[in-house]
C-alpha cells in the first residue's frame, strides 16, 4: 500500500491509496484522476500517461527501460523527471509519492 | 439537430467505445440519465491483453477493467450487464431489450463492437475450437494452453500471431495456417510479413501460407485434427480461429439505419437517424486524413469515436481527430502502427530488421501515409504527427539514420 498524490498542472492535489503491484497509471485511472489518458491501457505504446515525478522520489521509482525512454524522448514538454506512469510499479517504498500531470497528453 | 437538452442517453454495448462515451459525457457535464446495456456479464474491459499478457497469465483480471464498479455508481451510470439489446423503435425512440424491457432515449449510442467471423467449415462446433474476442473465450482457452499440446491457429492476422507468440512461449506446439501467400497480408507490406514470419519461425512456430483449411475432425466430440484443402491432416488438441471480424450492425440495419460494412456515420458519429450515434468497431466513419469512409478495428478508434459522439450530443466543439494508430506485442517485439498504408506507392525502410529495430514508412505521391515501427517509438510518434499534417518527405531522408526523427519532423514541418 502506498499513498500517492497527483498534482494537476493547475495545482489541484488528489491523494489516493494505491495497491502494491499496480502502476501509478492504474491507480490514477481507478480513482478518476484527470490528466492521465492512458489510451493503450499500460502497454507502453501511447505515451498518454506522462507524469513528472517529485524529485525526492526519482531514485525510488526505478529506472526506465529502453522502450519507455525512447517513447518519452518524443513526448511533449519532457523534463528530467518525466516518466510514463504505466511503467512505475507501486510498492511500499513509494508511500508518499507525488507526481504532477502535464497540461495535456498530446 | 440539437441534442444538448438530452435527458436520457442509452448506450448499447459495453466495451471500449461505450466506456469512453460514458466517461466523456459525464466529464462534459451531462447530468441526465445514462444507461449502458451490455450482453457480456462483465463491466467494460480492455481486449488487447486477451491475446497478450492476460492470455499468458501475467495479468490479473481486475486490471482488464477500465473502471471499478464504484465508478459507475459514483457517476450515476446504470449498467445492465448480461442484457442484449434486441430492437430499436426509432419512431418511439425506444431501445428494446431481451425479456421485454424497454428503455426510452433522447440519444442512443450504438457501441456494439464486432464479432469473430465464424469458421465456415465442418467441425467448427467441436469442443476445443475457439474464438478469441471475449474474457469468456480466454477463460475457455487458457486451461488448454498446456506445454506440449498442439494448437493450430487459423489465420495469420495480428490476433492469430499474438496468440501464436503466447502459445509458443508457453511451450505449445504451434502451427499457423494462412490462406494468403504471406502473413498479415491484409494489413501490411511484404517486408513486415517477412520479418514476422522469420521471427515466429525462429521461435519454432510453423507457419503454412497458401494453405486453406478444409474441415476439422473430432474424436469423442473434441477436435483431433485440422484437415487441409490438399487432403493432408494436422493433428490438433485445440484450434484457435482468427479469420477476421464482422461489425455488429444488425440492430441499426433492422431499424432502417444506413449501413455498409458497418453503421455509417458522419464525422461526429451521427448515423442516418439524428438521434442515433455509433462508435467503435461497429461504425464506419469518414477517415479525414484519407478521403474515404472506413471501419477501424482499434482501441484508438473506439476511444476517439467515443469522445466525438459525446461531444456531438452535448453540442460541444468537436475534439481533434488524431491519425489512426494501433499496436501489437509479440514476444519482445513492440509493433506500433500509425496511419493506413493502403494505396502506398513507395516504401522507405529505416534501421535493420536483423537488429529487430526498424520501421517501414509508406508514401503515396511523396506524402507520408503510414508507418510500421518495430521497437522504434520515435519513428512511430514522429510519423503520427507528420501523417496528420500531410507531410511530404523524401524517402531517402526517412531511410537515413544519421538524421534523427526529430530533425526529419522539423524539416517536414518547415
Ligand atoms: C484479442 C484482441 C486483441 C486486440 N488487440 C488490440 C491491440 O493490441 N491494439 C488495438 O488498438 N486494438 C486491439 N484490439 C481491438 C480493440 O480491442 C477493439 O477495436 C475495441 O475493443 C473496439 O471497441 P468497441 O467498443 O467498438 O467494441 P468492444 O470492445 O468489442 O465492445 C462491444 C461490446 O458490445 C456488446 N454487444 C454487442 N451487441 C450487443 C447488443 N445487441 N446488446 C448489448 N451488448 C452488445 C459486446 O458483447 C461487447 O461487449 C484487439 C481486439 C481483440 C479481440
Ligand atoms: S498507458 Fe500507454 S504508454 Fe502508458
Amino acid at each position: 500500500m502506498a499513498k500517492i498524490t497527483y498534482v494537476s498542472h493547475d495545482g489541484t492535489e488528489r491523494t489516493v491509496e494505491a495497491k502494491n503491484g499496480e502502476s501509478v497509471m492504474e491507480a490514477a485511472i481507478k480513482n478518476s484522476i484527470p490528466g492521465i489518458d492512458a489510451d493503450c491501457g499500460g502497454a507502453c505504446a501511447c505515451a498518454t500517461c506522462h507524469v513528472y515525478v517529485d524529485d525526492a522520489f526519482m531514485d525510488k521509482v526505478g529506472t526506465q527501460e529502453e522502450m519507455e525512454k525512447s517513447m518519452l524522448d518524443f513526448a511533449e514538454n519532457v523534463k528530467a523527471n518525466s516518466r510514463l506512469s504505466c511503467q512505475i510499479k507501486i510498492s511500499d517504498a513509494l508511500d508518499g509519492l507525488r507526481v504532477t500531470t502535464p497540461e495535456s497528453q498530446h | 439537430m440539437d441534442l444538448s437538452g438530452a435527458e436520457k442517453i442509452v448506450i448499447a454495448g459495453a466495451g471500449q467505445a461505450a466506456a469512453q462515451a460514458a466517461q466523456s459525457l459525464r466529464q462534459g457535464g451531462y447530468a441526465g440519465e445514462l444507461i449502458i446495456v451490455g450482453e457480456e456479464p462483465a463491466l467494460p474491459y480492455q481486449r488487447p491483453p486477451l491475446s497478450k499478457a492476460y492470455m499468458k497469465g501475467e495479468m490479473d483480471e481486475e486490471r482488464l477493467y477500465f473502471k471499478p464498479a464504484a465508478w459507475y455508481q459514483d457517476n450515476k451510470i446504470e449498467v445492465l450487464l448480461g442484457t442484449t439489446a434486441t430492437r430499436i423503435d426509432r419512431a418511439a425512440r425506444q431501445l428494446h431489450l431481451q425479456h421485454g424491457a424497454v428503455l426510452d432515449y433522447d440519444a442512443l449510442i450504438l457501441a456494439t463492437g464486432s464479432r469473430p467471423r465464424a469458421l465456415p467449415c465442418k467441425g467448427a462446433d467441436l469442443a476445443n475450437v475457439h474464438d478469441l474476442r471475449t474474457l469468456a473465450d480466454v477463460e475457455r482457452i487458457r486451461p488448454q494452453m498446456v506445454s506440449g499440446r498442439r494448437i493450430v491457429i487459423i489465420g495469420a492476422g495480428y490476433i492469430g500471431l499474438e496468440a501464436a507468440a503466447v502459445a509458443r512461449t508457453m511451450g505449445l506446439d504451434v502451427t499457423v495456417l494462412e490462406m494468403a501467400p504471406r502473413v498479415l497480408a491484409r494489413v501490411t507490406s511484404p517486408v513486415m510479413s517477412e520479418f514476422f514470419t522469420t521471427e515466429h519461425t525462429a521461435k519454432g512456430v510453423k507457419i503454412l501460407t497458401n494453405t486453406a483449411l478444409s474441415h476439422l475432425e473430432g474424436q469423442d466430440g473434441a477436435v483431433s485434427a485440422a484437415v487441409l484443402a490438399d487432403g493432408s491432416s494436422l493433428p490438433a488438441d485445440l484450434i484457435l480461429a482468427g479469420i477476421g471480424i464482422l461489425p455488429n450492425e444488425e440492430l441499426a440495419k433492422d431499424a432502417g439505419i444506413a449501413c455498409s460494412n458497418g453503421i455509417l456515420t458522419d464525422r461526429d458519429g451521427r448515423t442516418s437517424d439524428p438521434h442515433v450515434f455509433a462508435a467503435g468497431d461497429c461504425a464506419s466513419r469518414p477517415l479525414v486524413h484519407y478521403g474515404r469512409a472506413g471501419r477501424l478495428e482499434s482501441v484508438h478508434n473506439a476511444i476517439e469515436q467515443g469522445k466525438l459522439v459525446a461531444a456531438a450530443i452535448l453540442g460541444a466543439p468537436r475534439p481533434a481527430e488524431d491519425c489512426p494508430w494501433f499496436w501489437s506485442d509479440q514476444y519482445d517485439l513492440k509493433l506500433q502502427i500509425a496511419g493506413l498504408s493502403t494505396g502506398y506507392d513507395t516504401i522507405a525502410l529505416r534501421g535493420d530488421p536483423g537488429e529487430r529495430k526498424f520501421a517501414a514508412f509508406y508514401l503515396r505521391n511523396g506524402t507520408l501515409i503510414a508507418v510500421d515501427a518495430v521497437n522504434s517509438p520515435p519513428e512511430f510518434l514522429a510519423s503520427k504527427k507528420m501523417i496528420m499534417t500531410g507531410a511530404r518527405i523524401a524517402p531517402e531522408m526517412l531511410s537515413d539514420t544519421s538524421i534523427s526523427m526529430k530533425e526529419i519532423a522539423a524539416k517536414a514541418a518547415a
